[in-house]
């Protein structure tokens, strides 16, 4: 019986230390090898830590939010197996070194003073209807006065259960509904109000810190000045439509690879905004190529995978690239280099887009250009009001290298280049 | 201009418009009804009550007929003579009451007709044209229930001795060759009324059976009983034409092509929406085909604009018309009123009668069926027409009533029964548990059902 310990191994180019977003074993779980007993978030990615031998844990080296140096011991495991190379990352420890660890060796990452409550998870089941009343597609079953009566009660027969034959629902079963208490207090009647107590508290961590990180670096360096224009979409929503309905098996098209050729267009007669600006060096990059940075929402957070090259890409190419990008970014599967390297940004929140927006520029950028919602709105056209689709664009630049005037000139290029889409297109 | 007001203005006065008109006059909505015709459209006019009284007639007339030769009831009487012209007015007597019923029913329920051509101005402003000048109404709320015509044969156009329903109902003279383009319920319940009123009856239909919508099952007997009237059907044949002196209809069949010798052609291929010729255009409703698409609210895809009946598509049914005018109605008057209807019953007036509602046996996978013979029934054998038969598709998981059809003499009655059964959501139990009273031809629904359970008594 021997303690070896597992390694934080080198997870990355030039990683000296590695954020543990998630511990899975603790003091005295057995393990297996293989078994995945941490996982650290380096600049861009997570990885996995597997166990390297099995047997028992005996020490942990930190927990979750901790930070830990590569090639200091992760944890340290108590086992039969033995020492396969040299080369493994694993030392074994001296027997009673391991018993008393807070002192021969690097203490565990401190406690999080932060922890005041155990988080309560949030259950809103309501006991009387658990699962879905009937299969999806299945039709709700109930004679025409039932149905009348839920229409006016304004209750949805496809949420009730039925216990008639067949699963008919019956005014008993509408009586059940009826007597529920209601979801929200209703006027008819009022629920007792109380008080709610505690607080949660949601440790910082992981893919959310290094957004975080981020985004003070950038709002706290970068004085922002934010362009809000309106844009008449209608021919480029036309234009798009034509393209997407001859398609074939070609990628659809959304607005974005619209938008990014309108980018790679506009940056020919500003190069100022296709840059990077080094603030500690006093030095600005202009880039050649138009590697756009595509915000992303995924279920860790916000990831901002890289479509390289978007002045040589067409609109399908660009669809396709896009949607694979950001296809892998959901799954945690973009690699370092997509997610590196963007010269310029955009941010859209599609449906959701809102009138305007103050994006917050990706440091070292110069310039984010946010895509707001689409919609019709009555437009004068000087004798009559007519439909129009009409969008807002929201854009933020540096504005320590870009001036206010400069912003406005450039906003309103992408502005008449999306109003006539053929001038995107044509070399003129 | 003679200029009005109102909250409802409906065009048409059919099924579907005039049920509307007396239902938003019952909620106290302030309703017009504008048509063109008289009140009643197709269906009152020139559709289901007349097709049903000439039924009615050439059935008695046959009835006479089998009286005056041997028959097994012992009845001897002379040979009948029928004064079609009287048989007409007689017709005419009964759409001149119901339709009088309308214009009474729409007073009392203080909603307005106008009687004149509309022309739909936009979705608010309708320009009618009556017979004292131009009147312009101006609504918040249009119902468009303009309804459906025969359609018309481009090659076939009716004219001389090529006739729609229409006319068909309104023959003083029977006419010795009688020929049928079109093997639907139309062209089969005119035809066979008119092979039992004397006429030397022939069928062309396109498709290679009768009632193509319906399967081989339930139109068995109803092509028996052609045969035994001497009718001839031709399948797979299509007409191309009458020849040149008006005389023949020229058909091409699968052995070539033939000229039928004809007095009358009847063209029943269907019918089409009535959705041009009052401005329709100029509102750009979304259409969905040749109909005005529609959501479950019987809204249009303009705001304040709703469509109902055979301008909104199949299935062209009076009685589909009507609750869908029903449903406008009580949305108007902000009753959140929607089509949920399970099951609508659709009833062919052939010999022998053919009712559907639901699910025929193939409609939905893993249903099954239980049928119950005609001729296993006492009231049918008493009626001297046992052929035909009931049936009930069904779960045989749950035993849920899926669809419900029957073919047979009569049958027609039971249409209600079988919507209430799919429209409650009864079960086989439902149904063979309910007591049917004996002996009427109902008993055959309950011992179907009872089949479908495996207790089958009368068989």
């Amino acid at each position: 019986m021997k303690v070896l310990a597992v390694k934080l191994p080198d997870v990355g180019e030039g990683v000296t230390e590695a954020e543990l977003v998630e511990v899975n074993v603790k003091v005295g779980d057995i393990v297996r090898e293989d078994d995945v007993i941490a996982a650290v978030m380096t600049d861009k990615a997570t990885v996995e830590i597997p166990s390297l031998y099995s047997g028992k844990v005996i020490w942990v080296g930190g927990e979750a939010g901790g930070t830990l140096a590569v090639g200091s011991d992760l944890v340290r495991i108590e086992t039969d197996d033995a020492v396969i190379g040299a080369e493994m990352p694993a030392t074994e420890v001296p027997d009673a070194e391991a018993r008393k660890p807070n002192e021969a060796l690097p203490s565990p990452a401190p406690e999080p003073k932060t922890k005041t409550a155990e988080p309560t998870p949030v259950s809103q089941t309501n006991p009387a209807q658990t699962g879905a009343p009937r299969p999806e597609g299945k039709a709700p079953l109930a004679s025409p006065s039932v149905r009348a009566r839920a229409r006016k009660g304004g209750i949805d027969l496809r949420q009730v259960a039925g216990s008639g034959p067949a699963g008919r629902i019956t005014n008993d079963d509408l009586d059940a509904v009826f007597g529920r208490p209601p979801q929200q207090p209703a006027a008819t009647r009022p629920a007792a109000r109380s008080r709610r107590m505690g607080t949660e508290v949601i440790k910082v961590i992981g893919m959310r810190r290094k957004i975080a990180e981020r985004m003070s670096l950038a709002n706290s360096r970068i004085p922002h000045i934010t362009v809000v224009e309106e844009i008449d979409v209608t021919a480029l929503e036309e234009l798009r439509a034509k393209l997407n309905a001859d398609r074939g098996d070609k990628p659809k098209l959304t607005i974005l690879p619209f938008i990014t050729a309108t980018l790679s267009k506009a940056v020919l007669e500003h190069p100022e905004m296709n840059a990077h600006f080094d603030d500690d060096a006093g030095v600005i990059t202009r880039h050649a190529s138009v590697n756009v940075g595509i915000a992303t929402m995924t279920d860790a957070g916000l990831v901002v995978p890289v479509l390289r090259h978007a002045e040589a890409l067409g609109l399908f190419d660009t669809a396709g690239e896009i949607a694979r990008l950001s296809k892998a970014a959901r799954d945690s599967k973009a690699t370092r280099d997509e997610l590196t390297g963007s010269t310029i940004t955009i941010t859209s929140l599609g449906p959701l887009g809102a009138l305007a927006t103050t994006p917050i520029i990706n440091h070292p950028e110069v310039a984010i250009l946010g895509i707001n919602k689409m919609a019709t709105r009555p437009m004068w056209d000087g004798s009559q009001f007519v439909p129009r689709k009409m969008m807002n664009i929201s854009a933020s630049f540096d504005h320590r290298v870009i001036d206010g005037w400069d912003a406005a000139v450039f906003v309103n290029r992408i502005k008449s280049l999306l109003e006539t889409p053929a001038l995107i297109f044509m070399e003129v | 201009m003679k200029q009005e007001r109102c909250n409802l203005l409906i065009i048409g006065a059919g099924p579907g418009g005039y049920v509307c008109g007396i239902r938003a006059g019952q909620l106290g909505i302030d309703t017009m009804v504008v048509e063109a015709a008289k009140p009643g459209g197709t269906c009152l006019n020139v559709g289901c009550i007349p097709s049903k009284a000439l039924i009615h007639a050439a059935d008695e007339f046959a009835k006479a007929r089998g009286f005056a030769v041997e028959n097994a009831l012992g009845i001897s009487a002379g040979i009948p003579e029928i004064d079609m012209s009287k048989t007409i007015a007689w017709k005419d007597d009964i759409v001149k009451r119901l339709t009088g019923g309308v214009s009474g029913l729409l007073k009392r329920a203080k909603t307005r007709y106008v009687q004149g051509h509309a022309r739909v101005v936009d979705g608010k402003t309708v320009e009618v044209d009556t017979s004292d000048g131009p009147m312009r109404i101006f609504c918040e709320n249009l119902v468009i229930a303009t309804g459906s015509k025969p359609f018309d044969l481009p090659f076939l156009p009716f004219g001389g001795p090529v006739i729609s329903s229409t006319e068909a109902l309104d023959l003083t003279d029977i006419p010795n060759r009688f020929t049928v383009v079109g093997g639907g319920y139309i062209g089969l319940e005119i035809g066979t009324a008119m092979a039992k009123l004397g006429a030397k009856v022939t069928v062309v239909e396109a498709a290679d059976r009768i009632l193509p919508q319906y399967d081989g099952a339930l139109t068995k007997p109803v092509l028996a009983r052609l045969q035994e009237l001497d009718v001839t059907l031709y399948l797979s044949a299509k007409a191309k034409g009458m020849t040149m002196d008006g005389a023949n209809l020229l058909v091409e069949t699968m052995n070539g092509d033939i000229q039928i010798r004809s007095d009358k052609v009847l063209v029943a291929v269907g019918r089409s929406p009535v959705t041009s010729g009052f401005g329709l255009e100029d509102l750009g409703l979304t259409m969905q085909g040749p109909h005005i698409a529609i959501d479950a609210h019987c809204a249009t895809s303009m705001r304040g604009v709703y469509a109902i009946g055979d301008v909104t598509g199949d299935p062209m049914l009076a009685h589909s018309a009507m609750a869908q005018g029903v449903i406008v109605a009580e949305n108007i008057a902000g009753d959140l009123a929607i089509w949920d209807k399970r099951a609508i019953a659709a009833v062919c007036f052939t010999d022998p009668e053919i009712v559907t509602v639901g699910a025929l046996p193939d409609d939905i996978d893993g249903s099954a069926v239980a049928q119950f013979p005609l001729g296993a029934n006492g009231r049918a054998m008493t009626m001297e027409r046992s052929d035909g038969f009931v049936r009930i598709v069904y779960d045989p998981e749950t035993e849920l009533v899926l669809g419900i059809q029957a073919i047979g003499a009569g049958v027609s009655e039971m249409a209600g029964e079988f919507a209430l059964a799919l429209e409650m959501c009864a079960t086989l139990t439902d149904i063979a548990d309910t007591i049917h009273a004996h002996p009427t031809l109902g008993e055959t629904l309950q011992e179907a059902a009872l089949k479908g359970l495996g207790r089958a008594l009368h068989i």
